[in-house]
């Protein structure tokens, strides 16, 4: 088995999530990398919109921002802000692929502040455009690692909705129907969520990692899928284009 | 009409009434009058304490740079920030200390370049006032403004904390019944919007994602253009379909070739990483940060100082051919005669 760091294993198994033909809305970070993966490998139709205004583009250096003008490179289209987040409140627009410093078991994040919103004790950037592709987009994808600091009971603030406090709350406040967190990666498993409940639960771990692993670094109690599966390993393709052609300054993996 | 369920708790800064917009709008010059002017006359003109100001591009790639070191130079103050996809435009604001309220979308950070420690600072100490939004949301502000209307509605927003701490409301569709934020309508007093190119009366274009920015200068009630270069009328009139701002919103033009560095300005030059890299380098320790401040941005008359000491044509050559994927490394050819 290939040898590789926390955040090269959280790319890959990310990158394989995306289908060809799928659209997804990408934001800054890890999802960048996983985004720019899936589309060297198994995604090649990917339609990757980013928020400032870039369509489908060909990607061949990593975009250090999700505004700069790698991030539209040989693209579709050069667009702007509002015809890409009402592509996504049009219903065109299949993942959003998102980082966050906190999640709970609803899939809610938060980026806004660490503890008391007035007198915080970190202020982070904030919602970005987090929260309008975790309104509009259909399915929410999300990169983390697993840590309790992380995933934890509640969040200090809700920047952008998960499930919020439930089945039906997201259509009862008035968000798109049928739309949702859908996976979260992380660098021990992949979460999934409970039809019934809408809480987290764990679907496929990474080799090297048990269950009691997975919820000994997360704050709350996940469930567990009806099968667990093992999540194949990080190829030597995967890893190779991944250090070579998609993150070759080392701005997301170098993280690891 | 649509029925209030709920509002958020944050403050306005802004005045949503399209019809005071709209009194102002009436006396703007429409006349094509030669704007050109340096851009410190620029900035002391039309960026007055107190003001709202609205600053063009997304993160750091086709941002005023120039124009936010003016300002900081100028030390103006008690502005109103709009934090829209903004990142180094906000650690310089926030360097200054220029701005005392801000709406927020994305600030602090520079994406995957990481938190601007001294802009963290700032923002946790009490001297901001904030109210929170997202980039959508702001763009949505805009847009109402741009269309002159007094707000839009949006499904995004909803059942968050980013609500509560917004100035947003909640209403119920008048044809669905549906729930939507209500967003209000945004008029900055002054914004600036780093382009390509644009005529001496302010007909300006870029190349290019438009981010916002095609709504920012339609909402803005005076509007600062930054260019890289200067061109003719016949240039515009030869090509009118791209154009994107049009003179009558702009109060005046400024010649700042590289004022986007050290962002990226598409086609012309990539962000420089090694210096937004010694600016979060710098920020870890507030005297070791002062020093920097007063060599880069107090210490010299104008942005082309600036570019002087970060390396002048020469390090602007490097991110040019960065820009256009050009391998300077590339081995040399045998010339054979």
């Amino acid at each position: 088995m290939p040898d590789f760091n926390t955040m090269e294993l959280m790319v890959v198994v990310a990158s394989r999530i995306l289908e060809n033909g799928a659209s997804v809305g990408v934001g800054t970070g890890a999802p960048l990398a996983a985004s720019m993966l899936a589309q060297k490998i198994n995604a090649p139709d990917l339609v990757i919109m980013f928020e400032a205004g870039g369509i489908s583009p060909v990607m061949c250096r990593m975009p250090i921002s999700v505004g700069d003008s790698r991030s539209y490179n040989k693209a579709l289209m050069a667009s702007g802000m509002c015809d890409i987040m009402e592509s996504c409140q049009r219903g065109m627009v299949d993942y959003t692929f998102l980082g966050g410093a906190q999640i709970d078991m609803y899939g809610n994040l938060n980026s806004t502040v660490i503890g008391n919103w007035e007198k915080p004790k970190a202020r982070l950037p904030g919602s970005g455009g987090a929260n309008d592709f975790a309104s509009f987009c259909w399915r929410i994808l999300v990169i983390t690692p697993q840590d309790p600091r992380r995933f934890v009971e509640k969040v200090s603030f809700i920047t952008s909705p998960g499930y919020l406090d439930g089945p039906g709350a997201r259509e009862k406040v008035g968000l798109p129907e049928g739309s949702g967190p859908h996976k979260v990666i992380t660098n021990m498993a992949i979460l999934g969520y409970d039809e019934e409940t809408k809480r987290m639960r764990v679907e496929s771990i990474h080799q090297g990692f048990d269950f009691s692993d997975v919820q000994n670094n997360c704050g709350f109690q996940l469930m567990k899928a009806r099968q667990i599966v093992e999540t194949p390993p990080p190829t030597a393709q995967e890893l190779d284009l991944l250090r070579r052609e998609v993150d070759p300054e080392g701005y997301i993996i170098g993280k690891g | 009409m649509f029925d209030i369920i709920a509002q958020g708790e944050g403050p306005l800064f802004s005045d949503p009434d399209a019809d005071k917009a709209r009194a102002f709008f009436r006396q703007k010059k429409r006349a094509l009058t030669n704007k050109v002017m340096p851009l410190k006359e620029a900035v002391g003109r039309f960026v007055q304490d107190g003001f709202y100001l609205g600053i063009g591009g997304f993160g750091a790639n086709r941002t005023p740079v120039a124009a936010c070191h003016e300002i900081v130079r100028q030390k103006k103050k008690n502005l109103i920030f709009c934090g829209h996809t903004s990142t180094h435009d906000y650690q310089i604001l926030a360097a200054g200390e220029s701005f005392n309220r801000c709406d927020i979308a994305y600030i602090i950070g520079l994406e995957i370049r990481g938190l601007s420690p001294n802009a963290r600072r700032y923002s946790e100490s009490g001297k901001v006032q904030f109210c929170e939004w997202t980039n959508y949301a702001l763009a949505l502000r805009l847009k109402a403004a741009a269309m002159g209307v007094s707000y839009l509605p949006g499904r995004n927003v909803l059942g968050t904390d980013t609500f509560k701490r917004s100035a947003a409301k909640l209403g119920k569709c008048p044809f669905t019944g549906k729930l939507y934020c209500l967003f209000p309508a945004l008029w900055p007093d002054i914004s600036v919007i780093h382009v390509h190119e644009a005529d001496v009366y302010g007909n300006a274009r870029f190349d290019g994602i438009g981010v916002c920015d095609l709504e920012l200068a339609r909402a803005s009630k005076r509007l600062i253009v930054t260019c890289e270069r200067l061109i003719h009328n016949d240039e515009i009139r030869r090509a009118p379909s791209r154009t994107l701002i049009p003179h009558f919103l702009v109060d005046a033009v400024c010649e700042v070739p590289f004022g986007a560095f050290p962002g990226n300005m598409v086609g012309e030059y990539f962000s420089d990483e090694i210096h937004l890299k010694q600016w979060l380098e710098s920020e870890k320790e507030p005297a070791g940060f002062k020093a920097f401040l007063d060599k880069y941005v107090y210490g010299v008359g104008d942005f082309e100082g600036y570019l002087e000491l970060c390396g002048g044509i020469k390090r602007i050559n490097q991110l040019r051919a960065e820009e256009r994927m050009i391998d300077l490394r590339a081995p040399r050819g045998e010339c054979h005669a």
